[in-house]
């Protein structure tokens, strides 16, 4: 005979043997997310923690990682399938070693944006979206990143990059690994 | 309530009302996508945007509340201006594919762009095309027509209680759908198809088979489950059912039906329909006219009575049949002094039959379910054995009452539950008794005769307290016995248990029995011990269960495939097979059927027949037939008030159905009840020596329940429609040796049967779940009893 008690507001009680693709340090890093807000709105944590879980898997992530970050913030899996698609910094397949993000929205659309992808295109042979053949680059047009006052802009790892023109992303590019 | 002004007209709104429910309320149209009254306010289609005084912008109807003194103009230049920006808005990505499109003539967005749209589009760029998805075997997709209005989402996350369809993606590339490949598999998916108000989600049976403005609407109910949906039946050429939908009914089922109700028509014509009367004659079938066949009943019943009494006829019919066909029936057989007479055919313990109540009930109506507090379900599968019963429970747990379940699998009920019991069927009663026992120290009350002893060896655990104080504490609260209690082989124990805690907690007992006329075949009298009105018979008869052990000479069945429908399906088929002679009242032939079947007479099945249905609550619901019967069928009261004058039976000369509903009424026009019942102590509960015995759990599968819903292809092709396997948790298979996917052999009582075995942790422990109601199951022996399973 198997009874279980819940709480009012039943948490899933996850099994162990159920998490085990992401790591206990990346669990960890979640843990300190959900903290931060009522027991009862774990998933507020989903943003973090599918960043962390991205982060371990080498830069993008997989149903399998979002199926299990799912019940691990007791939240439906399309539920986190909507989060991870809507946002552009979340990658669903293999991505070069840089990622470079660039902002197409209004106001860098305005500075000439348009420009600096097409010089960019011409210059890795690849569209929007596609990697280099040699894995080092990865090209992705994203929505306003908040810098509209530096527009033309991009984002590449973590570092915004602003007042762009062709030379100076030649010149960004050319320093990187 | 507040006055406020739309359109010129002085109205009173209720305070905090959304500006489109008053005005929805005042009969003034506003044009909406995504408003839905059963649903959230999600405000994302900006269809309903209307001119409000004072305000700047226009604000959407269906996201603003009414103030006092709002003055609203809904068909103001600067409103229809408003109104006619988003129509193009929404018309840019969409295909205009209406002539292809199977929502053509009932489309929201088609009618609405007929009032707002403009002949020709600003727009030069190409529209976006969505991949379609593929969501089972009910749901057609087009998603291109999708113009993200959410009402899908929202129904699954808020209704059907499970979120499966989401939106994914962002602005021009949002889509629906389920994002990784996957059916949907709520119970209540088909309402989406309603829901959707353009044709990216239409029905899928129904596929290009007719137009809206073919179809004729009519009402009826649907006989499934003891709900009683109210259905509306679009028919085709005035002779074809092609779809079902949902007729509103706030009391019953609101604005939804399950899938079961929607889809289950499709079986009207599966290629099994029995179209003409069949007689066999030396060992073969050949198709005769009603006379001969009628005349072949008549010799071939009297004969046996002649020959071996009337009480060697037995007469079985199925809960689903109308309260007229139930009335009908056993009058007719009374009158002929046959009194074995049941439709109880999956019952196992008919000990307390003569205590029961008028009609076993739910004992409450059924919007009240979502009133309670606390419920306990007994035995029961609710999700899927009455899925709107199961959605009111929903809107009480997500409410914060207390939903808790004794059942022997952990059903996932997709909502909020309290506290659970999974545990074998036998241990029922040690857990009823369980909470009995600590509601008597809670309450501190007299134990009644006997409770003292039959409980002695009882523990009481953390989850017998927790339910009972749940039940005690909420001030509405009920305890709910399912068909796997209704129909156990302890089932008087575990009713006398179930009693006593609900009247120790003040609690209501109800029923949520099997089949949408199981209320009412118990008014009827198709019971061998009560004639109509519940009154005692004269002389009782035997019941289902002992009609097939003592093998008949002769039956009689209206409706009913016993050989799958009985608890005792092999007994059944051996009793059904030996008999001298088999009448068949049936919709369908099954190759079984013809095996043991004499003369098969073809009745009209549901929509085909004027018919009258009484559901858990006690509402008598009536409805005319919606099509004519197919072929050469007749409806069943209409045979059997023929049967009844060639037997030269008084009392037969009904003109209509009505006439027969009339003399039905007046004879349950005083029947009062209540499920409470006298005490009488069941025999003492020793500790659970049998703990290591391995029991059958016989869950009627999701689509088995009866002859429609087995025949009705699209349901069959579904999730729910599991096939006959051998399901055990893992700690049981380890111990037998099985491996999930291989075949085993299950043995009980003499009989064997060797099918896949599924692991299954929901299954609780001694125990194995093999749905019934099923063909390749039905060569297994009694449900309930012991079994033993090895691998092959
Ligand atoms: S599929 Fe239909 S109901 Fe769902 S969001 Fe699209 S238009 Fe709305
Ligand atoms: S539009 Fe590019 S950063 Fe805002
Ligand atoms: S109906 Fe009001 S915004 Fe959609």
């Amino acid at each position: 005979m198997r009874t279980t008690k819940l709480e009012k507001k039943p948490v899933e009680v996850v099994n162990n043997s159920d998490l085990m693709l992401i790591s206990k340090q990346s669990y960890a890093a979640i843990d300190k997310w959900i903290a931060k807000y009522h027991p009862e709105n774990r998933q507020a944590a989903v943003i973090p923690a599918l960043h962390i879980v991205q982060e371990e898997n080498g830069g993008h992530l997989t149903i399998a990682l979002m199926d299990e970050l799912a019940l691990y913030l007791n939240m439906p899996t399309i539920a986190v399938y909507e989060v991870a698609s809507f946002y552009s910094m979340f990658e669903h397949k293999p991505i070069g070693k840089h990622k470079v993000s660039i902002c197409t929205n209004i106001s860098c659309m305005l500075r000439g944006s348009e420009e600096i992808v097409e010089h960019l295109k011409k210059k890795f042979a690849i569209n929007l979206g596609e990697t280099t053949t040699d894995g080092k680059f990865t090209v992705k047009e994203v929505e306003c990143l908040g810098a509209c006052v530096g527009a033309p802009m991009c984002l590449i790892g973590r570092e915004y990059h602003e007042y762009l023109t062709p030379e100076k992303i030649d010149a960004i590019l050319e320093k990187l690994e | 309530m507040v006055s406020i002004e739309i359109d010129g007209k002085k109205i009173q709104a209720r305070d905090g009302a959304l500006v489109i429910e008053a005005a929805d309320d005042a009969g003034v149209y506003i044009p909406r996508f995504c408003y839905h009254k059963k649903l959230s306010i999600a405000a994302n289609c900006r269809m309903c945007l209307i001119e409000v005084e004072k305000a700047a912008k226009p604000l959407p109807a269906c996201a603003t509340p009414v103030t006092d003194g709002m003055v609203i103009f809904t068909k103001s230049p600067k409103a229809i201006d408003a109104q006619k920006g988003v129509m193009e808005f929404l018309l840019i990505n969409h295909p205009l594919d209406c002539p292809i499109c199977d929502q053509g003539g009932e489309c929201e967005l088609q009618d609405i762009a007929m009032g707002y749209g403009s002949d020709v589009s600003k727009f030069t760029e190409k529209k976006r095309v969505v991949k379609d998805k593929n969501l089972g075997p009910l749901i057609a997709t087009d998603m291109t027509r999708c113009i993200h209005c959410t009402r899908c989402v929202r129904f699954g996350a808020e209704v059907a209680g499970v979120r499966e369809l989401g939106a994914t993606g962002r602005g021009e590339h949002t889509e629906i759908g389920t994002y990784i490949t996957s059916n949907v598999s709520s119970e209540m998916s088909g309402n989406v198809i309603d829901l959707c108000p353009v044709g990216a989600l239409t029905s899928k049976p129904f596929r290009f088979s007719a137009r809206a403005w073919e179809l004729v609407e009519r009402d009826t109910i649907a006989p499934h489950d003891c709900i009683g949906s109210n259905l509306k039946v679009h028919v085709c050429n005035g002779r074809e059912v092609v779809r079902v939908v949902p007729r509103e009914n706030e009391a019953i089922n609101e604005t939804w039906i399950s899938d079961r109700d929607r889809f289950s028509y499709e079986a009207l014509y599966s290629d099994d329909r029995l179209k003409t009367p069949m007689l066999k004659e030396n060992g073969a079938w050949r198709e005769v006219d009603w006379e001969t066949a009628l005349q072949a009943v008549i010799v071939g019943i009297n004969k046996t009575i002649t020959d071996s009494g009337a009480d060697r006829v037995g007469a079985l019919a199925a809960p689903t049949s109308t309260l007229e066909e139930l009335y009908l029936m056993q009058k007719l057989m009374r009158q002929m002094g046959v009194n074995n007479i049941d439709h109880r055919l999956r019952q196992l313990d008919f000990s307390d039959q003569q205590q029961a109540p008028v009609f076993p009930w739910l004992g409450q109506p059924i919007n009240n379910l979502e009133n309670n507090n606390a419920v306990l379900l007994i035995g029961s599968n609710v999700r899927k054995d009455q899925p709107i019963a199961a959605h009111r429970l929903r809107k009480a747990g997500v409410r914060g009452s207390k939903i808790m379940t004794l059942n022997a699998v952990d059903y996932d009920f997709y909502m909020p539950i309290m506290a659970k019991i999974i545990t074998s069927p036998m241990d029922y009663k040690h857990q009823l008794a369980g909470i009995a026992k600590a509601l008597l120290a809670q309450t501190k009350q007299p134990a009644p005769n006997g409770f003292e002893k039959l409980v002695s060896k009882v523990k009481i655990t953390a989850s017998h307290q927790a339910i009972a104080s749940a039940l005690v504490e909420g001030s509405v609260s009920s305890v709910l016995l399912g068909p796997q209690a209704i129909n156990h082989p302890e089932a008087s124990t575990l009713r006398m248990l179930a009693q006593l805690i609900t009247l120790l907690s003040q609690s209501q007992l109800g029923y949520l029995s099997e089949a949408g006329n199981s209320v009412g075949a118990w008014m009827a009298g198709m019971l061998p011990h009560r004639v109509a009105g519940g009154k005692d018979a004269d002389k009782t008869g035997l019941n289902a269960l002992e009609m097939l052990h003592k093998g008949l000479r002769a039956y009689v069945l209206l409706g009913v495939e016993p050989e799958i429908e009985s608890a005792e399906s092999v007994i059944a088929s051996r009793a059904l097979n030996d008999a001298d002679f088999v009448v068949s009242l049936t919709s369908f032939s099954s190759e079984a059927m013809r095996q043991y079947a004499d003369v098969m007479l073809p009745i009209a099945p549901f929509a085909e027949t004027s018919a009258t249905f009484i559901n858990a609550e006690g509402q008598w619901q009536s409805v005319a037939g919606v099509v004519p019967p197919l072929g050469e069928t007749r409806p069943a009261w209409k045979v059997l008030r023929v049967l009844g004058n060639l037997f030269g039976c008084s009392g037969f000369d009904y003109i209509t159905s009505d006439d027969v509903l009339t003399e039905v009424k007046q004879l349950t026009k005083d029947c009062q009840t209540d499920n409470t019942v006298v005490w009488c102590c069941p025999a003492p509960i020793t500790t659970n020596s049998n703990a290591d015995i391995l029991v059958r759990i016989a869950e009627v599968q999701m689509y088995a329940g009866d002859s429609l819903q087995r025949r009705a292809q699209a349901l069959q092709n579904t999730h729910d429609a599991d096939f006959a396997a051998i399901r055990i948790n893992k700690a049981c298979a380890k111990k037998f040796g099985l491996k999930d996917g291989v075949k085993a052999t299950a043995a009980q009582n003499g009989t064997e049967i060797t099918l896949p075995v599924v692991v299954d942790d929901n299954v609780s422990d001694n125990s194995v779940l093999i749905h019934c109601g099923l063909r390749d199951s039905a060569a297994l022996s009694t449900d309930f009893t012991p079994i033993s399973i090895r691998p092959v």
